[in-house]
């Protein structure tokens, strides 16, 4: 079964490009910001975005991403409302978009529920920081009935034997943590995230994009040039909360990811 | 009952390892590690050595006289966790898991804390072992164990606050579970409860399962016999469960935990998980979580800090779902006078923590024949609630 991220890997790999994967937190500051921003944010050269469910208690996020989900959480947002967003926004784009959740927002909403009602609204893929597929057992049911591919996420320490097995269980793309820390750590290490993406393709042919850490043009291209997405997050929620009572925020924001495209476009020497 | 968790870590449906791939290594290693160690005959000679000269173990079974007579019912005997060093039960578990931190080659330690007790107790330990010790605290803790800052400063720790979300427990773990995340390499993370993922909260238990072993030799020396009932306040659950688990094969022996029921559960400030929860994960473990309907966790009230948490640790609700344990709340005022009552009855000054024990023992004992018996846990002492409980009362010290 081919997914929509497949796709969008396959095409970009035509163009001998590699996807911008954009990390927004939904309803940082409001929804209706988030809608706009998608759609804005696709225009400006994003590939794929991740909305970011906010969570109470979001033990893989450094500050930047942390206050976004109180951000969001006091302005009313709720799963439902991220769902009803991302109908409303498929009569727009058909950018695919990536939830990244803590477990339990997913489970409180309902494990088959959830799955039926994301695929329904648009969803083409989730990523849940805080489960590592020794945990998914009760998620693969559901999510193959949906036709949802569940990422999962390899880390710098993680060992041979997990890079098999979690690459295995991954589907649409590898989510490469490329540092030992949380989200928005400034402690990208681009020799060794090189030779932990090449370990990881070769117990794989999925893409394997990078994420965490990757703050300007200049780290997205480098990063471009070894992997086959980059994923950017707390560099853009930082914008965001920078100019969240401006009128040009959304503007700002998508000149923001428009350099980062750029710099990817210039820079690729190494396709694959 | 079979024994648990399994090699998931799963109490039932509950427990389980729900981190980030960046932890996964690490928790792998720490399982195998502690298989090692609980086999390993010198350390767990090394272990014995150091609760027996350095916590002060065995804690006496204390009867006592004057509030078994006061309250007219059971007899009541008092686990006095209060007597270790440090003043609670928690150097139990940060001794365990400080020698497990020297064998496995980790020169930092990390902690939690709400109370402060599990902070205190493993900047003890760290200045004993010569680790290297941060602490993070919520803010508001800090501001409520102003004393157990200091004392954890005095012993050479860092205390870092931690000014997100309800600035109390909850938020100091996930700072710690971030720091964890972050210095992997170097650290190991002294988790103070039952609480986490997997195998925290065996290896806690195992820990801490000295206070019923004590118990059940003491009761059975100075009684001849089991007792009825067990009660213990339960906040994470680690004192409740580390006097529990000697006692789970005794189907006869009643076990009640205690959770904080704040200004009443019907109020919604309250840390009554079962009262008020439903199952859900939060830092690592599924269990019973006070919740909101789409997930989020909801604030959480106690006169107590170490028992203002939104979880249960996950073996209590295993217990709970089995029919083993009950459990049930009472309110700050009700530990208020739970805690008074033991002061002027039996001299000892409880932990609010314990005093929701005692206030417990104060409905049920009365209730119960002369001849029954009931073992309570005295987790803590109230040292640290002196200047608080001052505040509360008006009074400025």
């Amino acid at each position: 079964m081919t997914s929509k991220l497949d796709r969008t890997f396959a095409q970009l790999r035509q163009h001998a490009e590699k996807a911008l994967i954009t990390y927004v937190m939904a309803g940082d500051p409001s929804l209706q910001d988030t809608e706009q921003l998608v759609v804005e944010l696709e225009k400006a050269g994003a590939d794929i975005i991740e909305l970011g469910v906010p969570f109470s208690d979001p033990i893989a996020d450094g500050p930047v991403i942390q206050q976004a989900a109180e951000r969001a959480l006091r302005s009313g947002t709720s799963l439902r409302a991220i769902l009803s967003m991302i109908a409303r926004l498929r009569a727009k784009t058909q950018i695919p978009l990536v939830l990244m959740a803590y477990y339990n927002t997913i489970h409180a909403f309902g494990l088959e529920r959830f799955f039926q009602e994301a695929a329904q609204a648009g969803v083409d893929g989730l990523i849940l920081p805080d489960m590592p597929p020794d945990e998914a057992g009760p998620l693969k049911g559901p999510a193959a009935a949906a036709g949802l591919p569940l990422i999962f996420l390899l880390a710098p320490t993680s060992t041979a034997a997990r890079r098999t097995f979690v690459a295995r269980q991954s589907q649409g793309f590898v989510y490469y943590v490329s540092l030992t820390g949380i989200t928005g750590a400034k402690l990208l290490n681009l020799a060794d995230v090189e030779q932990n993406v090449e370990k990881i393709r070769k117990v794989t042919s999925l893409p394997v994009a990078v994420g965490f850490g990757v703050a300007t043009p200049e780290d997205a291209a480098k990063v471009a040039a070894i992997a086959d997405g980059v994923i950017v997050g707390s560099a853009i929620v930082k914008q965001i909360a920078a100019y969240r009572e401006k009128p040009e925020m959304v503007k700002h924001v998508a000149e923001f990811v428009r350099s980062l495209k750029t710099a990817m476009r210039m820079a690729q020497p190494k396709t694959r | 009952m079979s024994s648990v968790p399994n090699k998931q870590g799963r109490f039932g449906a509950y427990g389980g390892r729900y981190v980030p791939e960046t932890l996964m290594p690490a928790l792998l290693e720490l399982e195998q590690e502690y298989a090692r160690v609980k086999k390993d005959r010198s350390f767990q000679s090394e272990l014995a050595y150091y609760l027996k000269h350095y916590v002060g173990r065995p804690t006496s079974l204390y009867f006592a006289q004057r509030l078994t007579k006061r309250l007219g019912g059971a007899k009541i005997y008092l686990k006095r966790e209060d007597l270790c060093h440090t003043g609670a039960h928690k150097i139990n578990n940060a001794i365990g898991q400080g020698l497990l931190a020297k064998r496995m080659k980790k020169p930092r330690i990390i902690a939690e804390t709400g109370a402060g007790q599990h902070g205190v107790a493993t900047a003890t330990v760290a200045a004993m072992f010569g680790l290297q010790c941060e602490v993070y605290m919520g803010t508001e803790d800090m501001q409520r164990q102003a004393l157990n800052v200091f004392r954890m400063r005095l012993l050479g720790a860092t205390v870092t606050g931690v000014d997100a979300g309800s600035r109390t427990l909850k938020d100091a773990i996930s700072e710690a579970m971030r720091d964890w995340t972050t210095n992997i390499r170097t650290t190991h993370y002294i988790l103070g409860s039952v609480l986490g993922a997997h195998p925290y909260p065996m290896m806690i238990r195992d820990f801490q399962s000295i206070i019923g072993r004590e118990a059940r030799r003491q009761i059975l020396a100075a009684e001849g016999r089991l007792p009825d009932c067990l009660i213990a306040c339960v906040g994470g659950g680690s004192n409740a469960i580390g006097l529990f688990h000697a006692f789970i094969r005794d189907k006869k022996v009643k076990m009640i935990g205690v959770e904080a029921g704040g200004l009443g559960v019907a109020s919604g400030k309250h840390a009554a998980r079962f009262a008020g929860g439903k199952p859900g994960v939060l830092q690592g473990t599924m269990t019973y979580l006070l919740q909101g309907e789409d997930g989020q966790v909801n604030l959480t009230h106690s006169v107590s800090a170490g028992l203002d948490y939104a979880a249960i640790g996950p073996e209590h609700s295993y217990l709970r779902d089995q029919g083993r344990a009950e459990y049930t709340s009472v309110t700050d005022d009700e530990a208020m006078a739970g805690f008074d009552l033991l002061a002027r009855e039996e001299g000892i000054m409880p932990a609010l923590e314990s005093a929701h024990a005692i206030a417990h023992t104060m409905k049920v004992a009365p209730r119960m024949k002369k001849s029954q018996i009931l073992v309570v846990n005295l987790s803590g002492r109230g040292d640290k609630d002196v200047q608080q409980i001052a505040n509360m009362r008006g009074i400025t010290l």
